[in-house]
């Protein structure tokens, strides 16, 4: 059973520190207004329910409470005989009808807005994976993967944990502001759902579907969210962050980007050397691998394998490229090929194959994956 | 509501060993057929987990075989009032719209597929979007080429409806007719009838399976229709298999009236045995209509 | 071997049996309906401590007790097991002991396939704890099992699972089924439909959405298994199928479960609230009617579960009216139990502090549910502790309450003994607060972004959810307190005189406490 080490310790502890913990955080009692015309519209339409709500419990409960009080037995109450009246039946059943008509009213109104994702300007295409998203810019043609960021440390309680603990990622999504984007959502393997709540924008990302959403953001500004449909082992540790820009300041970050992409289609026709790609590795392991395979290679068992030592990763080469292209269908382990460039594909392998004292001394260059990879 | 006479006879049965072998005999069937399904998926060929789930289905049979022979003797026996009956009326007229609700699940599925999956899928409705996932794929039904075809087989050819399921449908009709020929038969006290009105619903109950076996042996045999083609083998073979399997289930049935039946039992005033029999028969008859329109012709 | 029930000297005939065989091979609907209440007990007993270990994993941030895998197995398995194997068994065992009793019948109209609608229940639960010691885990894809995650990214063990529902589903149409032909054959002569107890008409109309859905259930999870291993393509685009697919088929199945989770609940809380308040039930007719309408309504708002899912606008908003619709015919039973009490003559012996708060606590929870219905604002809500709040609020002080409600109401006319009051109270007033400390908080911390079923959360939610797991153990430790006094009531209460509540009314109240085993081998005349 997975339980760890002395865990009770821990709690008592925590009990203990109970007024200290309070030091961390704000007390938010309430959704956010948000920063969009359409997250405020929902603010308010949460809001109108809310207050019906109050106001029929306060009636109803003020009826009942005024019974419990006043009609008591000890107090020498005797009961009404009065049991039936067609009358207030037919009062209780309007009113309420009533009520919930004026409510549905805006809602419809606002549910029409939010599904008219006609004229955008930017589409950006937005891809669930196991525990990562991933965005591409239509209109740009370039696109990157958004991993969580928060060392694993801060998570096993080994380091104190940052202001946005499971809130970061290495690559924001980065959007201009007073510009309508529509966002395509789907998924590689199970269902996720990208919400951030600040823009009222959370759609379900549907292997094999695509579904659309929009949003027009007024400032500037970085805005957090989470994926909201169980999908996994790691479902509660891929956040979402967008991160609103000026028009300019868009701009030319759209232009590094680009720039960026070039560059990097460079590096795979070059020789690389085993530190570098070590380096490189170990960072495109920690990103990609570490979640399943874990940092020290050690794996999860008996459902993640171990790489420390495994018979593929110091074993027959091409296999150990096989998995790590293709995958092994049925299973968590995907399809790195298509997610992974070639640079970071051969270091990455490189890295398995020399890490964690698995001194096999094999290097893999970029150039052999591109071989292997068109051959396919 | 009845006499009082009825209430004074109520027959609470004496503690029964019954139910609790059936409950094993489920256990052990459903953990032998949970534990065969995981080693045929693994490819564990030494697996013997098979012999656990015959066990469990014969304790099952065997189980219902002395139940229902229990329930026979103790009507037999007088031991059963006219409000039991009805009990029994009650008990099989629900559990036969059960069945109807499961089936409506398979014929949601359907439905559901056709009108929005595929057609989104393939650029049409409202979320035809989905398409630029598969640029290649063109909405058909019966649909034939999946969005990615590549682990599926892909049917050469679809079942013609207008040759055996046609016959099928007039094989299951006239069934359906003459279990009705045999109830009258029995009502009129005419048991030369119902013998042979129930044996003619008998042999086309199970000639009606055996052209369904053949019918699916030529769809995996030499049409490439199979249960991995897509959704179209999916909802295809679940509908008529799970059919198949109530035909199945209905002949057995309706093979024991006929047994029964020549073995004397039955009055023309009590034999809630093959009316239910017959019911389920009538049962699996409307839904075959359904699937003859939705699943072969439509 | 005759039993046939003709006067009351026969009874020493076919009392209980001796021993293990009484239980085992029992056909009597009072042993029956005690199995079911023991086992729903101890799979509550189960399920809560599962409920621990979240909370305990919940208490601070990090990753400290549980990983991630084990997490949402405990999540999984908390669900199942509270709705398949403690509220629905608790509510056909109230049933059991009741429904016969209420309408006047000897017995169960069927009651050797009684006995094994409930001896099926600790075997199909059996296998589905044992997942949790099999190679690859329990199941970990949430209660809702939601494809492709249940079916090719599942562990193997789901083929257990599945069979597993497939014979609790058996068990539970059966039982349905049971209670239909009871309640409509078995009345005593004069009890009309419309003079049936509430409780014996909420079941009616229960088993009837149980007899509808169940085999719903069984389909959906056919596919999956038709997927998992023989290549269908149900829930896969590649196939032409649509992993949306799958959840309407079971949200099909599953708005008119959580009903069924409720409306037993509703009678039983129907038949306390005029006992105590000496005062006939307010609006009989309407109440039948109001039940039938939220049974109806029930069928045709499923996709309120999938706002998300990117539904058509035409089915979005059509889903969103028929689910705002519910809240009329539920306001209708909530003004119908208040004014039942106002001017009453009111006591509050503990049925009836659970059934005030019932009243109170549910219709908070129904409120959440109403927010909830707003497509637009569910974008926010959805799959967010609010959520989580809004179920535990109709579930727990729901469904549970409503169970315990009617534990302490009927248990001397059960064991013909009356449970310890003062205890009884103490148990309301701390599972009260606990409950309210557990489930309030999460209202915040949902609003304020955080998601459902995780293991680890970011810092701004940390003081809630310590309040939360306080909460959660206070209320957990004080069900031990009922365990307690229930058995403390059959071993040394006092006895119990044949009426117990001084105004109560019905026909399970002229008969003696403890009820003997047989009764109404003569069926009574009503009026
Ligand atoms: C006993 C169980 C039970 C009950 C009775 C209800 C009752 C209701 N539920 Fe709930 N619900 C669940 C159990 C239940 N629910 C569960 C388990 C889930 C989560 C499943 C999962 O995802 O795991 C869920 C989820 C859920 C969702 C999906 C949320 C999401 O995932 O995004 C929605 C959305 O519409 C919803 C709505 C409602 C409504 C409108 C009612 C209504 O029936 C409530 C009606 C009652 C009232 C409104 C109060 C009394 C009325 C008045 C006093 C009259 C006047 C009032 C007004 C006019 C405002 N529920
Ligand atoms: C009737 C149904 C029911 C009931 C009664 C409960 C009862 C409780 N639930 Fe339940 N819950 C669900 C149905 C129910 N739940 C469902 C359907 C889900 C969704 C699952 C999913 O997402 O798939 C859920 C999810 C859920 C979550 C969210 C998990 C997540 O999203 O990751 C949480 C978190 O706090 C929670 C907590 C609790 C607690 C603290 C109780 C308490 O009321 C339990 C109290 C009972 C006991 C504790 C047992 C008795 C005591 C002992 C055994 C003694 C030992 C204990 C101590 C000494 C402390 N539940
Ligand atoms: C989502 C979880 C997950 C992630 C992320 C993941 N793997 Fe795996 N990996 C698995 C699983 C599960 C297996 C075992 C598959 C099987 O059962 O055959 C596996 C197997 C492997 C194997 C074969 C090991 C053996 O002994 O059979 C290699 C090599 C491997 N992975 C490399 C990688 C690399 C490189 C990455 C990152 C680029 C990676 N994995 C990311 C889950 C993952
Ligand atoms: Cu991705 Cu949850
Ligand atoms: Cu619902």
């Amino acid at each position: 059973m997975p339980l760890k080490t002395m865990p009770w310790l821990r709690l008592v502890l925590g009990t203990l520190l109970l007024s200290s913990a309070t030091a961390w955080a704000k007390w938010e009692v309430n959704m956010t207004p948000g920063v969009t015309a359409i997250s405020r519209e929902i603010y308010d339409l949460h809001m109108i329910i809310f207050w019906i709500c109050v106001v029929i419990g306060i009636l109803v409960f003020g009826v009942m409470f005024w019974s419990v009080f006043a009609h008591r037995k000890s107090k020498g109450a005797q009961p009404a005989q009065f049991h039936e009246s067609t009358f207030v039946e037919l009062i209780w059943t309007t009113i309420p009808f009533v009520i919930l008509i004026a409510m549905a009213v805006p809602a419809t109104k606002s549910l029409i807005k939010i599904y008219d994702t006609k004229e955008s300007e930017i589409d950006i295409k937005i891809t669930g994976y196991q525990w990562k998203w991933h965005y591409d810019y239509l209109n740009d043609g370039f696109g990157f993967f958004s991993n969580l960021s928060t060392p694993s440390d801060e998570i096993h309680n080994k380091a104190p944990k940052g202001e946005n603990y499971l809130l970061e990622v290495d690559e924001p999504l980065v959007i201009p502001i007073n510009t309508k984007v529509r966002f395509l959502v789907t998924a590689n393997d199970v269902i996720h759902s990208w919400w951030v709540p600040a823009i009222a924008v959370k759609k379900d990302a549907i292997p094999g579907f695509v579904n659309e959403a929009w949003t027009i953001i007024e400032e500037p500004g970085t805005y957090r969210g989470q994926c909201a449909e169980l999908c996994g082992k790691d479902h509660g540790f891929m956040p979402v962050v967008v991160v609103a820009k000026e028009k300019a300041d868009y701009q030319t970050w759209v232009d590094e980007r680009k720039a960026a992409a070039q560059q990097e289609s460079g590096l795979k026709d070059k020789v690389w050397s085993m530190e570098d790609l070590m380096e490189r590795g170990e960072k495109t392991y920690a990103t990609y691998c570490a979640a399943c395979h874990n940092s020290d290679g050690t794996g999860i068992p008996p459902q993640f394998p171990g790489l420390k030592g495994s018979a593929i990763a110091v074993g027959d080469k091409s296999a150990h490229v096989d998995v790590v292209l293709n995958g092994r269908p049925g299973t968590y382990m995907a399809a790195f090929g298509a997610q992974l460039n070639e640079v970071d594909l051969a270091a990455v392998i490189t890295y398995e194959r020399n890490a964690w004292g698995n001194d096999t001394g094999d290097l893999i260059q970029p150039a052999e994956i591109a071989k292997i990879k068109a051959a396919q | 509501m009845s006499s009082d006479s009825s209430y004074q006879t109520y027959y609470v049965p004496e503690q029964s060993k019954l139910p609790i072998v059936m409950a094993i005999g489920l256990a052990v069937t459903v953990f032998g057929a949970g534990s065969m399904l995981n080693d045929m998926s693994a490819g564990r060929a030494d697996s013997l987990a098979h012999w656990i789930f015959y066990a469990g289905a014969l304790i099952i049979a065997g189980t219902m075989f002395n139940w229902f022979s229990k329930v026979i003797k103790e009507n037999h026996a007088g031991m059963y009032s006219d409000q039991l009956n009805r009990s029994f009326v009650w008990g099989m007229s629900w559990f036969i719209f059960s069945e109807v609700m499961f089936f409506a699940a398979f014929f949601g599925a359907l439905y559901y597929v056709r009108n929005f999956a595929v057609p989104w899928l393939g650029g049409e409705g409202e979320k035809g979007i989905s398409n630029m996932l598969w640029p290649q794929f063109q909405a058909t039904w019966p649909l034939v080429n999946m969005p990615d075809a590549t682990n599926f087989t892909t049917p050469k050819a679809l079942v013609d409806p207008w040759h055996i399921p046609l016959w099928n449908t007039i094989l299951l009709l006239s069934s359906s007719v003459t279990v009705h020929f045999a109830h009258t038969a029995l009502k009129k006290e005419n048991r030369a009838g119902l013998k042979l009105w129930l044996f003619v619903t008998v042999a086309l109950g199970f000639t009606f399976l055996a052209l369904q076996i053949y019918e699916y042996a030529e769809a995996y045999n030499h049409l490439g229709l199979t249960l991995n083609s897509g959704i179209y083998g999916s909802t295809f073979f679940m509908l008529t298999g799970f059919h198949g399997a109530h035909v199945t289930i209905g002949g057995i049935m309706l093979t024991i009236m006929l047994l029964r039946v020549l073995k004397g039992h039955f009055k023309p005033d009590d034999h809630f045995g093959f009316e239910a029999a017959s019911w389920y028969w009538h049962f699996v008859d409307v839904v075959w209509v359904g699937l003859f329109l939705f699943v072969y012709i439509l | 071997m005759s039993a046939v029930i003709e006067t009351h000297d026969h009874n020493h005939h076919h009392g209980p049996a001796k021993g293990w065989q009484r239980w085992v091979y029992t056909t009597n609907h009072k042993d029956i309906g005690t199995l079911y209440l023991w086992f729903s007990f101890i799979m509550f007993l189960v399920g809560g401590s599962m409920a621990m270990v979240i909370r305990a994993e919940l208490f601070q941030p990090g990753l400290q007790i549980v990983a991630p895998e084990f997490f949402n197995q405990m999540t999984t398995m908390h669900g199942l097991i509270m709705v398949f194997g403690a509220v629905m068994p608790a509510f056909v065992g109230l049933a059991n002991w009741m429904v016969p009793m209420m309408v006047g019948a000897p017995d169960m109209a069927l009651p050797r396939m009684n006995n094994l609608s409930f001896w099926i229940l600790p075997f199909a639960f059996t296998l589905l704890l044992s997942t949790l010691f099999m190679e690859g885990g329990a199941p970990n894809f949430g209660w809702t099992f939601y494809a492709p995650l249940s079916t090719t990214y599942a562990p193997d063990t789901v083929t257990f699972f599945i069979f597993g529902v497939h014979i609790i589903g058996a068990s539970s149409i059966m039982g349905a089924i049971n209670i239909v032909a009871t309640i409509l054959n078995m009345r005593a002569p004069g009890m009309t439909l419309m003079k049936m107890p509430l409780f014996v008409w909420t079941w009616l109309i229960t088993a009837y959405l149980l007899i509808a859905v169940m085999p719903v259930l069984a389909g959906v999870v056919t596919m999956m298994l038709m997927d998992i291993h023989f290549g269908t393509s149900f829930f896969s685009a590649a196939g032409g199928g649509d992993p949306v697919l799958f959840q309407h088929v079971f949200w099909f199945f599953g708005h008119p479960e959580v009903y069924i989770m409720i409306l037993p609940a509703f009678g039983v809380v129907s038949q306390i609230i005029p006992t105590f308040s000496r005062k006939r039930l307010f609006g009989y007719t309407s109440m039948v009617y109001a039940t039938s309408s939220i049974a109806f309504l029930s069928f045709i708002v499923w996709a309120h579960h999938m706002f998300t899912v990117g539904m058509p606008l035409a089915g979005e908003l059509f889903f969103m009216y028929a689910t705002m619709l519910i809240a009329v015919p539920t306001g209708v039973k909530v003004f119908n139990w208040v004014t039942t009490m106002f001017r009453g003559s009111l006591t509050f012996e503990t049925p009836m502090l659970f059934a005030t708060s019932f009243v109170v606590l549910f219709t908070i929870g129904g409120f959440s549910g109403l927010m909830l219905a707003i497509a637009p604002a569910d974008f926010q809500y959805h799959d967010t502790y609010f959520v989580v709040a809004h179920f535990h609020y109709v579930l727990v002080p729901g469904a549970i309450f409503g169970i315990m409600a009617g534990v302490y109401y009927w248990l001397p006319k059960w064991c013909g003994n009356m449970y310890n009051e003062t205890l009884g109270k103490c148990h309301f007033w701390l599972s009260f607060v606990g409950m309210n400390l557990t489930f309030f908080p999460m209202h915040f911390v949902g609003l304020a972004g955080m998601p459902r079923r995780i293991p680890d959360y970011a810092l701004q939610f940390a003081d809630f959810n310590q309040i939360s797991s306080i909460g959660g153990f206070m209320f957990g430790a004080t069900q031990l307190l009922f365990l307690y006094i229930v058995i403390n009531a059959i071993r040394s209460g006092k006895p119990a005189s044949q009426q117990v509540w001084e105004s109560a009314e019905g026909l399970e109240w002229s008969i003696p406490s403890p009820a003997p085993y047989h009764t109404f081998s003569t069926p009574p005349e009503v009026k």
